[in-house]
């Protein structure tokens, strides 16, 4: 399915999801609390089939933070980005779609790590990269202090 | 001291949890595996990565994207080149700069070069995972003269940041292409050696024949790309699906099995050798004439908004994602490495098989561990 059509059947599945098309990849906004039921759709749909999350980034945009999946239909070929703002920055919560997309499972954990966005009823939502017991703080936030950046 | 000694009875009824790294050789690297096992069966498989973190993404959010370039080496050492051309590939597509199709050449030729060397390395050192030390000295051997014809253009061997944004750092050396084709002459001679030597050996065949399946399903859902991932039947070859540079000008084949055990990722990955080098065949020749680079602004600045690109390294899908604000540095930026993906299935994989077995399930996804930390 080219963009359009992908844009067509999406909003006739659900005309609440806000689709803009970028200059890559259509992109969908989806609220927080919809995004399981967002995600099993574009998963199960036989004519979307979204069955390949190839990327999951966690973004501090200062006033929340972000999350950004881009998926890809290994049957169809067409692609396609979410968006996802969380309510509040300092205390980001998110579902996760590790359930969906195995793959998640560890880029959640990245995102955690680094981003600090917290993900539920993922099945081992700990820190991957950094001390688990004793790192303070999420580097990617853009208010991270540590004394070893260097600044310029 | 008596109190040290196990009863044997214990071992083969209790689980108890044993460390495989981080100084670990079959890890390649400083990674960690916490094997829980009964007897010699591995129950659950926990990577724990973290121990090279440096902090990569972090450090771009302060460095312009020609300074990005040389970060995007130190990931997936072995794919350098490829992963540079991603960084620019990203630059040029945001500023809509349309590079020279003698750019486009090289970087495919450079590439391709890029992944047979890497996957010589992974031969060498999967044969020595498995006892076969012989290996390490034929692989290293056909490595070294794609490693002279680096250092010859790129000026290094191995870390080669040869790829600006708008072409490459200088034109290609005048003995670059006598050389290349000497060197596809040669290693076509020597690639059957490789079947010789360890495809058909008893002990690899009976060490991964049905070991460590993983299905299409699972492939998908987990994210495992690369040769690891067409070994079970995952079409997922970005120079094949997404072509970018000279890719949509060849003729290759994208090597694809359905079985998902070691030994067809082996196979997957001996057999794309052969591929990268009809890929080098076909563009070798056609070199077209023409600049080696397009003029850049001295500042290079993405208009506002979010970039990604995709390329296929030598384990798989690499990505960059960029978010920027119109500024010189990018607001942030993120890389999909191929390995953390496809380390995340090693649980799934090893689980109710042998220890010993975890070695050459490890090997055969090919793992570099900088890549998964970054």
């Amino acid at each position: 399915m080219n963009n359009e059509q992908l844009k067509e059947k999406i909003s006739s599945i659900d005309p609440t999801i806000n689709i803009t098309e970028g200059p890559q990849y259509l992109t969908l906004s989806v609220a927080p609390e919809h995004l399981s039921k967002t995600a099993s759709m574009l998963k199960t749909n036989p004519d979307l089939a979204f069955d390949y999350l190839f990327c999951l980034t966690g973004n501090d945009l200062e006033d929340a933070c972000s999350v950004v999946y881009h998926l890809e239909s290994i049957q169809h070929r067409h692609t396609i980005v979410i968006h996802l703002k969380t309510a509040s920055r300092e205390n980001a919560v998110l579902e996760t779609v590790s359930n969906i997309w195995k793959t998640a499972d560890f880029h959640e954990r990245e995102v955690f790590d680094l981003v600090g966005i917290n993900f539920t009823n993922h099945p081992d939502m700990r820190r991957i990269f950094l001390d688990e017991e004793d790192w303070v703080g999420y580097p990617l936030r853009k208010d991270y202090t540590d004394n070893n950046i260097v600044t310029r | 001291m008596e109190d040290l000694i196990i009863d044997n009875n214990t071992i083969q009824e209790e689980e108890y949890i044993i460390n495989m790294g981080p100084q670990h050789p079959s890890t390649h690297g400083v990674l960690r595996f916490k094997v829980s096992l009964k007897g010699e069966t591995v129950l659950n498989v926990q990577p724990h990565c973290g121990y090279i973190h440096r902090g990569i993404e972090k450090m771009c959010e302060r460095l312009t994207y020609p300074q990005i370039i040389h970060l995007t080496d130190r990931m997936d050492y072995l794919s350098a080149h490829i992963n540079n051309e991603a960084v620019c590939l990203l630059v040029e597509n945001a500023l809509q700069i349309e590079v020279p199709e003698r750019v486009k050449y090289v970087r495919t030729i450079l590439s391709e070069l890029t992944r047979l060397a890497s996957h010589q390395l992974w031969w060498c050192a999967f044969g020595m995972d498995l006892g076969a030390l012989t290996t390490y000295f034929y692989g290293l051997r056909d490595r070294e003269p794609i490693l002279d014809i680096f250092e010859e253009t790129t000026g290094a061997r191995l870390l080669q940041s040869y790829n600006t944004p708008g072409g490459l750092m200088n034109d290609i050396h005048p003995n670059f292409i006598k050389r290349v084709k000497d060197y596809i002459v040669y290693f076509r001679k020597k690639l059957p050696e490789y079947d010789e030597l360890l495809t058909g050996n008893v002990i690899l065949q009976e060490r991964t024949n049905d070991i460590g399946f993983l299905t299409l399903e699972d492939a998908i859902s987990y994210g495992v790309t690369g040769p690891s991932g067409r070994a079970s039947g995952f079409a997922c070859d970005v120079r094949k699906h997404h072509p970018y540079s000279a890719y949509d000008k060849v003729d290759f084949k994208e090597i694809l099995y359905t079985k998902g055990d070691t030994f067809h990722r082996y196979k997957a990955r001996v057999e794309e050798m052969w591929e990268s080098l009809k890929i080098i065949e076909q563009l070798i020749d056609n070199i077209p004439d023409g600049d080696f680079t397009v003029k850049m602004k001295p500042i290079i600045r993405l208009p506002e908004g979010e970039y990604y690109q995709r390329v296929e390294a030598a384990r798989g899908e690499f990505g960059v994602y960029i978010l920027s604000r119109g500024e010189k540095y990018p607001y942030r930026a993120k890389f999909r490495s191929p390995n953390f993906s496809n380390l995340s299935a090693i649980n799934l994989l090893s689980a109710g098989h042998k220890i010993a077995d975890l070695v050459a399930i490890s090997g055969s996804l090919d793992l570099v561990i900088p890549d998964i930390d970054r």
